[in-house]
């Protein structure tokens, strides 16, 4: 006989796998009640830490070229694919779901790093552009990421309601910490393993598992967050909404999978005026 | 005792400040205390680039580390090369904060002592309220520490009514012995304070050499009378970190010593971290780097 091996799951944050620097620990039950794993809860410091590397880690992946940003992103979705039977057990065994559907639920998830993937070298001609103006000048507008972006992901679905809303924001070219499903976290945290394998730099995802209505306020409050997508669960969006417009923290609701309008949510335009001669 | 029978508990020094890191300080002391490390904070410019430009900034900044909290103290003084010495003399001219310039070709110490000598006097004579110096750390690691000694002794004469303060640059002095002997080198001399790094080295300030300076520093004032003062400089980048330093100090030189008169931190970057736990602990919420000025 033979003692399986289970995986400590761990947050990610900075490039790293680590524990919630709280040290607290809670068991995760699949539908039927088994015990599936134990998930670090994400504490308000792993939260400020991740905030912290996301910033560092903004220039680096902002500066990359928008075709490179389409290569790392395809290869999420390359890593995502190859995962994919091992991603749909995950899913299938935590939420109750069947297989097919999970795998479903994959295949959309892998759909939506191709989708952003192919969007990132577009952005400048479909939303940017030279504006008409009465006066001598050159002016024209380009699509700019807002920068940190704070995501709650939903409950459900656990996997794609993560990875859509993230590929989209990392297409623009912003840095992310996103709080995984509350009530699912096992298929959200095992993204991380997809991510440090896909040539994501460190620091540019950040991933915490933990009770959003404990987390989440205080990221709202966070300064240096600019932007939260708000796809958790309504009871705490009046709160976060409150927060955010203290500190001008732009406060969305996620767009439509596989849609511009989730990229759009995550950028600002910056516009220019150029002299030119009479 | 002679320099050379001193010795210093490498691992003793280890143990003590890893048990003192694990100090916790909350609410009003932490409030209390990140306010005094910014108010020794020498707010620090010393790279190739530096203007007339960057010094104005620094000492607006200096008088009033964030516009937006008027309870804030001033920094204790700017540290500029001796160029910029009469410039931040002037813009500083009502405020209690100090000039400061590094001299004695820094951060090297390589030129003929006679020019060494005329860059103190020249940043004296524009007004430098405090000299910071380098020591030949070559002559000192090759054990001809009569020959530090005399350097030191000349530059002090040629601060006048300035402070000196000796930099010992640890980072390059490889072991706890050297750096208690530069420290008893330096006060023996005629240092009023002794300070650790140039910034220009790493490692610049660790805990370590904090403690074991302070602890030289402690048994020379016990044993002669004369207070000397302290200076980590490089590589406390944070509020946590100064107030770790702030922990060793009080609980190794005590309560005299907590205070811009007698220890100082040097840096260019602490500032802002300091301002960004104090804006943190008045407003409940995490700022933005941003939302500071540049150092």
């Amino acid at each position: 006989m033979r003692l399986e091996v289970r995986k400590t799951y761990k947050l990610l944050i900075g490039g790293a796998a680590v524990r919630s620097e709280s040290g607290r620990v809670v068991p995760v039950n699949g539908p039927t009640g088994t015990h599936l794993a134990n998930v670090p809860l994400g504490s308000r410091k792993d939260a400020r830490d991740a905030v912290r590397a996301a910033r560092g880690a903004l220039p680096g992946w902002s500066g990359r070229t928008a075709y490179n940003r389409g290569q790392v992103l395809y290869r999420i979705a390359e890593v995502l694919e190859a995962r994919s039977l091992e991603l749909a057990g995950v899913i299938a065994h935590s939420t109750g779901t069947s297989i097919a559907d999970a795998t479903v639920e994959v295949a959309q998830a892998v759909e939506s790093a191709v989708h952003y993937a192919g969007w990132t070298d577009k952005l400048h001609a479909v939303l940017g552009g030279v504006n008409p103006v009465a006066a001598p000048f050159f002016s024209f507008s380009t699509p700019e990421p807002v920068g940190v972006v704070a995501l709650l992901a939903a409950d459900l679905p656990s996997l794609v309601g993560l990875v859509d809303p993230l590929c989209a924001a990392l297409a623009g070219g912003n840095t992310v910490l996103a709080l995984v499903s509350a009530a699912h976290p096992l298929a959200g945290l095992d993204l991380g393993e997809v991510l440090t394998t896909s040539d994501v730099p460190a620091g540019v995802v950040n991933l915490i598992a933990g009770d959003h209505a404990e987390v989440a306020p205080h990221v709202a409050s966070h300064g240096d967050v600019d932007a939260l997508i708000d796809a958790s669960n309504d009871a705490l969006a009046t709160e976060l909404e409150r927060r955010c417009a203290t500190n001008i923290t732009r406060y969305r609701r996620p767009g439509a999978p596989c849609s511009l309008e989730a990229v759009e949510r995550t950028l600002e335009l910056k516009t220019a005026w150029h002299p030119v001669g009479s | 005792m002679r320099l050379e029978d001193v010795t210093v508990d490498a691992v003793g020094v280890e143990a003590r400040v890893s048990s003192l890191a694990r100090r916790s300080i909350k609410a009003e002391t932490k409030d209390a205390w990140l306010r005094l490390a910014l108010s020794m904070v020498d707010l620090t410019t010393l790279e190739g680039k530096d203007s007339d430009g960057k010094v104005a900034r620094l000492c607006a900044k200096a008088l009033h580390p964030d516009p937006a909290d008027p309870t804030l103290p001033t920094v204790a003084a700017v540290c500029v090369y001796p160029p910029f010495v009469a410039l931040a003399k002037r813009l500083l001219a009502r405020s209690a904060v100090r000039v400061a310039s590094v001299a004695t070709a820094f951060p090297s110490g390589q030129a003929p002592l006679a020019t060494r000598l005329a860059e103190v006097t020249a940043a004296v004579a524009d007004g430098a309220d405090e000299i910071d110096m380098v020591i030949d750390r070559g002559a000192f690691l090759a054990g001809r520490s009569t020959k530090v000694a005399s350097e030191i002794e000349q530059v002090k004469v040629a601060c006048g009514a300035a402070h000196l303060k000796v930099i010992l640059e640890t980072g390059e002095l490889e072991t706890y012995d050297n750096v208690r002997r530069a420290s008893l080198l330096a006060m023996r001399h005629g240092a009023d304070f002794i300070k650790t790094s140039t910034g220009k080295v790493s490692p610049a300030s660790t805990p370590g050499t904090v403690l074991v300076m302070g602890e030289a520093l402690r048994d020379y004032v016990e044993e002669t009378g004369r207070m000397v003062g302290m200076k980590p400089a490089g590589g406390i980048r944070d509020a946590k970190a100064a107030l770790a330093t702030l922990v060793i100090v009080n609980e190794t030189l005590g309560d005299a010593w907590l205070t811009p008169t007698w220890f100082r931190f040097g840096a260019s970057s602490l500032a802002n971290d300091l301002l960004m736990q104090i804006a943190k602990l008045r407003t409940g919420a995490y700022g933005s780097p941003d939302a500071f000025s540049a150092s």
